[in-house]
């Protein structure tokens, strides 16, 4: 027991401590200055709120793809079904080359959208579309177990009580896997805010406009800016650690609310 | 309500659920499907539902075609046996879920499915429980609220399935009371499967006995206890001495032993002796149908239970009141008060 | 009997109409009509095609774009083979390290109830969600020239960042949750039952940990150093920020592809990034495998 303590503080609480130490270095005053500069802000904003964006976009489709593959029974479905977890085993700069040249303005889509006045590469849009990548399989793999163990029992009550099958699906199906969608939408979410091999490639990475947080803290570290490297990462480090403690408390809840038979 | 169900067939890949059952319900009744597991009567009690389909055969209420609708217009109230309790929602809201689903036309206002709510909760006798979640409530507690749910939309007929097959012992016997008298307020066309004969007996007024997709018996509980139709139903309700027996114009042979019983009716060939353990009456040695040995007694509770091996091979258990003990090692003759004879191994 | 004689009725005509009904209602109380059944398959579908399908389709379709002479003198350049082999090290450092690291964190999170669990869990599951930029930065925090570290190490000779044992440690912080993550759940689903039988019986801990405990846990352990291995093997932003990207030297596969790819060598750039694919390939096939003999383990432990 202290021995799992002590090598966890060494392996993970000591690195995270110098970050934090780091940052006290700091001034307030500094601190404060660093993150409201206008480059700061920006890649903040790109960063978050895409990320946001992206993880929405996952919970629509990701919900669709979960209910596809646990209700439905197509040909391929367990090829599908694997393919979920691609973008959680391939190396993240090898998505990025990819999705790079599959959207680059000669790429395979990249070139019909640019016929229809759309530009992915080297754009935000691009910066979205690598997170929507990333994001997949978070969302389906929480909640597909959920659905899976889902009681058919239910529904059947619902529908006996004279609930239609939209009614159904939205009060009881619905809340039921609301732990599980909301959960997937905070680790997608974590996920993308953080991404960098993904996304550099296909951002364009333009100060201001495409250019996402962590790429800000390494091209700060390139400059020897160390202050402002850190500053970002302690903002970003602090959310993500917010996210994830509200997820497993998340988990937490939700066993505590299945009845015992 | 009556229903009526005819020529019913459901196959499950190539074994038959239900392999033609004929059933009719009377209006107000409370009927047992009794059965052991794999008899049908789930799968009997799912299609008046509405939850499954036959393959083959009619279901009709009061004379309409009810497999004409689905489970949503059918207004049958169903009890699972594991609840299906909205696990997410209160018991309030569990209860109010079906009046709130109703079609906008003819849906209750507010005030009314409170008040709706409140009268159905009382009827359980939980209306204390209101605000809480299925998974703060016992077992009889979410049993009750599931009946509640189901009666809230005023159902024509009530279906349970294995009401109080998840319950404790102690429970489940405060329940079948319950049911009884709720039955009674209610006077809803009710039917409820279960495989405890006990149960069945005890709250039902007429009793539905099945097996491997047919149906074996129907009549009251006296009935199906006093008068079993088959081998099958006498064997299942009540404990039963089974003996292989010969029957040879008449006679009755068991080994070698002719024993003095009627067998009018019977076809000739091997068949099966029945009689209830308490119906075996013990006489001197030398007079009665059967002659033997006791071997073993069991001397507490209302009645001793002996182990006599009969003369012509067979041992046997017999109920016998405790007025006159029994040792082992006595010879002791037995003449059964009641008997019945089924043709066939 | 009293069962009521079922009268002459006509079987074909009611079983007709007993199937009409059942087409027309059957199973629409847990499914949906066919139309939205058809278009939500079809979005799937869809969906997984163009986002996951179609770049992996790319990165060899671009690999081999010059014909497979030029993907195989790609990948027999020097730069080429040196990333690999440093890959393969770093890779074989961390694995190593997090199996024992993740072994213990398991086990002691799940055989024991002590007060700040949830915040012990988290803290293990946090290089899952924290940028892996910032992994690599508090590694120069700590070990570069103006860092913590920094001017003993100076001292002493001894260089970790821009060499060899920092990518492995950054690599190590990165990957630490695999391991314990595929373990707690299968330990804390054990319970100690069995280790307290072994322990009754005279085993000694070790005793007890490598006849009971291992045995009981083998497939989640490949399990979790399966995937441990594809992320180590794969890191890109960690290790980018703490590798100094010297070339022949300090360059894994992920950040050749990079360099390559930046150099508009697309051949070279994306014949390394079908290696580390196809690492992903055999690391998804392997890891359906693994969950079948994982889902059996689960099964017997419950009957």
């Amino acid at each position: 027991m202290g021995l799992t303590l002590s090598w966890l503080s060494v392996i993970i609480l000591i690195p995270l401590a110098g970050l934090f130490l780091k940052s006290l270095e700091l001034s307030p005053e500094q601190f404060w200055n660093i993150l409201t500069s206008r480059r700061t802000l920006n890649a903040l904003r790109v960063s978050f709120g895409l990320a946001f964006a992206a993880a929405c976009v996952n919970l629509v489709m990701g919900s669709i793809i979960v209910w596809a593959l646990v209700r439905y029974r197509f040909p391929g479905r367990r090829l599908f079904d694997a393919i979920v977890d691609v973008p959680f085993a391939l190396p993240t700069a090898v998505a990025g080359v990819a999705l790079t040249a599959l959207f680059a303005e000669k790429g395979w889509l990249g070139a019909p959208l640019a016929a229809a006045g759309i530009k992915v590469a080297f754009t935000p849009v691009g910066i979205f579309v690598a997170m929507i990548f990333i994001g997949i399989p978070f969302v389906v793999r929480t909640v597909q177990p959920v659905l899976q163990d889902l009681d058919p029992e239910i529904e059947e009550a619902a529908g006996s009580l004279g609930a239609s099958r939209w009614q159904t699906i939205i009060r009881v199906i619905l809340p039921s896997l609301a732990p599980a969608l909301l959960t997937g939408l905070a680790l997608a979410f974590a996920r993308a805010v953080g991404e960098y091999g993904s996304v550099i490639f296909i951002a364009g990475n333009l100060p201001n406009v495409s250019e996402i947080a962590p790429l800000l803290i390494v091209i700060r570290l390139s400059e020897f800016r160390y202050a402002d490297a850190t500053s970002i990462a302690v903002v970003m480090l602090v959310v993500s650690f917010v996210i994830i403690f509200a997820v497993n408390r998340l988990q937490r809840w939700a066993q505590s609310r299945i009845p015992a038979r | 309500m009556t229903i009526e169900v005819r020529n019913l067939v459901k196959k499950f890949g190539s074994f038959a659920a239900l392999d033609g059952v004929d059933l009719k319900v009377n209006d107000g009744e409370l009927l047992a499907l009794l059965g052991p597991s794999g008899s049908g009567k789930t799968t009997l009690l799912r299609i008046i539902a509405g939850l499954d389909w036959p393959d083959a055969g009619e279901v009709s209420f009061n004379g309409e075609d009810a497999l004409a609708q689905g489970a949503r217009e059918r207004h049958v109230g169903f009890v699972f046996q594991h609840y299906a309790l909205f696990r997410h929602m209160s018991v309030f809201e569990n209860v109010a879920f079906g009046l709130r689903v109703q079609p906008r036309a003819v849906r209750k206002d507010e005030v009314a499915i409170r008040a709706r709510v409140k009268e159905l909760l009382d009827l359980v006798q939980l209306d204390w429980l209101a605000d809480r979640y299925p998974s703060q409530l016992s077992g009889g507690q979410r049993q009750r609220i599931a009946l509640a749910r189901a009666l809230a939309i005023e159902p024509r007929i009530l279906l349970l399935d294995e009401p109080f097959g998840a319950l404790d012992a102690k429970v489940r016997k405060e329940l079948r009371k319950w049911l009884r008298s709720l039955h009674h307020e209610i006077n809803v066309t009710s039917i409820f499967v279960t495989h405890d004969q006990e149960e069945a007996l005890e709250v039902a007024n007429r009793v539905v006995v099945m097996d491997k997709g047919r149906i074996e018996q129907i009549g009251s509980p006296a009935d199906v206890y006093d008068n079993p139709a088959t081998a099958f139903v006498h064997g299942f309700i009540g404990e039963s001495i089974v003996l292989p027996v010969e029957i040879d114009n008449g006679a009755v042979r068991l080994g070698d032993r002719l024993l003095n019983l009627m067998a009018d009716g019977i076809a000739p060939g091997t068949s099966k002796l029945f009689v209830r353990r308490h119906d075996m009456l013990v006489r001197p040695s030398g007079s009665g149908a059967f002659e033997g040995a006791v071997q073993h007694v069991r001397n507490f509770g209302p009645v001793q239970r002996a182990e006599v091996a009969l003369w012509g091979g067979e041992t046997i258990e017999i109920d016998a009141p405790r007025d006159k003990e029994l040792r082992a090692g006595d010879t002791i003759g037995l003449e059964p008060r009641r008997y019945r004879i089924f043709a066939g191994a | 009997m009293t069962m009521q004689i079922a009268d002459s009725v006509s079987l074909s005509a009611p079983d007709a109409r007993a199937r009409a009904h059942a087409a027309a209602a059957r199973d629409n109380l847990r499914t949906e009509p066919r139309a939205v059944r058809i278009v939500i398959i079809a979005l799937a579908v869809l969906f997984l095609s163009v986002f996951v399908v179609l770049p992996l389709v790319v990165v060899f379709a671009q690999a081999f774009s010059k014909g497979i002479l030029a993907y195989f003198a790609a990948l027999a350049e020097p730069e080429a083979l040196a990333a690999i082999k440093l890959t393969l090290l770093v890779a074989a450092i961390s694995v190593g390290l997090n199996l024992v690291f993740g072994l213990v964190a398991a086990w002691a999170i799940a055989k024991f109830e002590f007060p700040g669990k949830t915040f012990l869990i988290t803290l293990i599951d946090l290089p899952f969600s924290v940028s892996p930029v910032i992994s690599g930065l508090v590694f120069v925090l700590l070990f570069g020239a103006q860092g913590y570290f920094g001017s003993w190490l100076r001292d002493h000779d001894i260089q970790i960042l821009f060499a060899v044992p920092g990518i492995a440690l950054a690599t190590t912080f990165v990957t630490f949750p695999f391991v314990a993550r595929a373990l707690i759940p299968l330990m804390q689903e054990q319970g100690t039952q069995e280790e307290e039988a072994a322990i009754s019986l005279g085993a000694s801990g070790l005793q007890t940990f490598f006849r009971v405990t291992l045995p009981n846990i083998k497939w989640g352990v490949l399990y979790g150093v399966l995937l441990c291995n594809a992320r180590a093997m794969g890191e890109f932003g960690a290790v980018s920020v703490v590798s100094g990207h010297i070339r022949g030297e300090t360059n894994t596969m992920p950040l050749l592809v990079e360099i390559l790819y930046n150099e508009y060598q697309f051949v070279a750039a994306f014949a390394i990034a079908s290696l580390l694919a196809m690492l992903a390939l055999i690391t998804l096939i392997a890891k359906t495998v693994l969950e079948r003999h994982l889902d059996e383990g689960h099964d017997a432990s419950d009957h």
